[in-house]
């Protein structure tokens, strides 16, 4: 097992202050602030080109922001290098490899330029990933899932505190997406602090308790997953013994909104509303001698809340 | 611990090792004086038809080989050889985004910097002494370990002319290390290899198309494609100097400011590709 190493750092994994990269006229970072906690499965969301893979290239130090800040453990990575780095892994974009050279010889020139005892711990992450039986072949044959799996394979190298990962899911087919689930999983549940970088709501809803929500280059959202979705407003579900009637009884009540349903359905009707404004809508449905056979709350699905954010 | 510089220039090596186009350049380097030498073998030739002492007299000593060699290589096909690691080294990883992988390790970008430019030097000096090494067996091979006349009609024993061999090739790499620190320039910042291998060797044609236009003549013995010869300086009795303290100097003018505009741009470009 691949054991996080606990140095009891105060500064948090990853804070970014007032980050912006411009290209020319395009603006593709806008002021983006992130506070990456430690123990946090962080989810960075957005569409494609809202300016997500920027800001972890700027974070790795890979390219230079425009303006601001973005400090990993407290270090910078473009005033301290590679040093900024130490406990810091993962990839941006698809992981990429020497085609030419077997897996393993890549991990080794990776281990190798990781110091540290690194190469030591190949053959462990290579069984975590479960690339063993295939570590002796050309990366250049690789499926799309096997890269990705390397790529983990490779932070993993470097022990990290940290872990960065841009949309390590994309291109995978279902068994592939649920097996780099399961793996995340793991790996956060072992102690390592997970920076997930995608735009795929399933992924991120699963993993993630606290997310950022960035569209065109601005963070629209910060915060822990459970707040945002009860920011969305409380959703309920209601069936009764008459669909019909309670439908215009709920749409005639005060603070009863956005009240869906054509009965007869068999899951009865939907609306938001505020709890006091829920317990005047049952009086009601009971004083009009309708009874209530269930009525039961139902949070925002993050992709409700996802295009409320990114879409206005 | 922190890897060294030295670690990386080793893993710059293997990946070198391990590509195909490597033993492209070296291939060239090694099959051109064998193909050199059994052509001239086949047409029994007996010299003093070319204007050139070491032709006058190739029959007479393979050690003429390795020289006659340089003074048809060195113009166009080493620098070639060069430009094709040193165009090729930083662009075809920004291109393949294996740059990014290497970068977001514990090594600082002026290592691996310094390790891809040592690598596409080494390349470099490697194809050269190979090159000359397998002429100057060829040739002792077909026409023997003879004594060899140099430029100014002096015959040196054959060890001396053995160590004069080495010593021509050792001189003309200071131009040839010139035109791969040129090439890691434009490797760098033109994240294309393609561009920037036709890019290395386009600036040598460039340089020997200049120095043809009458009314520069001034200009002509600060050409980086003049210093190719200086080497021959090392072949006059007395030892001539001159040229090869001037070559030494105005390569450094090319070479250093080439890789110091290298290392700035690679210390603060952005990693984008791949």
């Amino acid at each position: 097992m691949i054991e996080a190493p606990s140095e009891g750092d105060e500064a948090p994994p990853v804070k970014a202050r007032g980050l912006v990269k411009r290209y020319k006229e395009v603006l593709a970072v806008d002021h983006i602030d992130l506070n990456v906690q430690v123990g946090d499965v962080y989810g960075f969301l957005g569409p494609n080109g809202a300016g997500k893979t920027t800001t972890l290239r700027m974070a790795l130090g890979l390219i230079m922001p425009s303006e601001g800040t973005v400090e990993l453990f407290g270090r910078d990575p473009m005033r301290e290098g590679a040093r900024a780095l130490q406990g810091v892994a993962g990839f941006v974009e698809a992981p990429r490899f020497y085609p030419y050279l077997a897996a393993r010889k890549n991990l080794e020139l990776l281990a190798a330029l990781d110091g540290d005892g690194a190469k030591e711990r190949i053959d462990e992450v290579l069984e975590i990933v479960e690339l063993t039986p295939r570590a002796a072949h050309r990366v250049g044959g690789y499926s799309h899932g096997m890269r990705q799996r390397l790529g983990i394979a490779a932070a993993l190298l470097r022990r990290p505190r940290l872990l960065m990962l841009d949309e390590p899911a994309t291109g995978l087919d279902p068994a592939g997406m649920r097996d780099m689930r399961a793996l995340i999983r793991r790996l956060a549940d072992e102690g390592i602090t997970v920076l997930l970088s995608s735009h795929q709501l399933p992924e991120v809803q699963e993993l993630c308790d606290r997310v950022a929500i960035v569209d065109s280059g601005r963070v629209v959202y910060e915060g822990a997953l459970a707040d945002l979705r009860r920011q969305g407003g409380a959703g309920y579900r209601l069936r009764t013994t008459d669909d019909a009637r309670a439908l215009t009884i709920a749409r005639a009540q005060t603070g009863i909104e956005h009240v869906i349903g054509t009965p007869p359905t068999p899951h009865g009707l939907s609306f938001q509303a505020e709890e006091r404004d829920v317990g005047a809508l049952s009086l009601a449905l009971a004083q009009a001698g309708i009874g209530i056979l269930a009525l039961t709350p139902e949070l925002a699905t993050l992709e409700d809340l996802f295009f409320r954010l990114t879409e206005t | 611990m922190r890897p060294s510089t030295l670690t990386a220039y080793r893993w710059e090596l293997r990946k070198l090792v391990s590509q195909k186009r490597t033993y492209l350049g070296l291939g060239l380097a090694m099959i051109l004086p064998i193909i050199f030498v059994i052509v001239q073998s086949l047409r029994g030739h007996h010299g003093h038809d070319r204007g050139n002492i070491f032709a006058s007299h190739i029959t007479e000593s393979g050690l003429a080989t390795p020289v006659l060699m340089l003074l048809l290589l060195s113009v166009f096909m080493l620098p070639l050889i060069a430009a094709l690691v040193a165009g090729d080294i930083v662009a075809a990883e920004d291109g393949n985004g294996t740059l990014k992988t290497i970068l977001t390790r514990s090594v600082d970008r002026g290592q691996v910097f310094a390790a891809k430019t040592l690598a596409a030097m080494t390349y470099a000096t490697i194809a050269l002494f190979l090159s000359a090494a397998v002429a100057t067996a060829a040739g002792v091979v077909v026409w023997g370990f003879n004594h060899v006349t140099t430029f100014s009609d002096t015959v040196v024993s054959a060890p001396e002319g053995l160590l004069l061999v080495f010593a021509a090739n050792a001189v003309y790499l200071i131009p040839l290390l010139t035109v791969t620190a040129f090439g890691v320039l434009l490797s760098t910042t033109t994240h294309n290899s393609a561009a920037a291998v036709v890019g290395t060797v386009g600036f040598t044609i460039l340089l020997f198309i200049v120095a043809q236009i009458p009314g520069i003549e001034g200009l002509k013995p600060y050409l980086l494609t003049e210093q190719f010869e200086s080497w021959q300086g090392l072949l006059r009795t007395p030892t001539d100097w001159a040229p090869i303290w001037h070559s030494a100097w105005v390569c450094a003018l090319y070479a250093v400011p080439s890789l110091f505009a290298a290392y700035l741009v690679f210390l603060r470009r952005d990693v984008a590709g791949g």
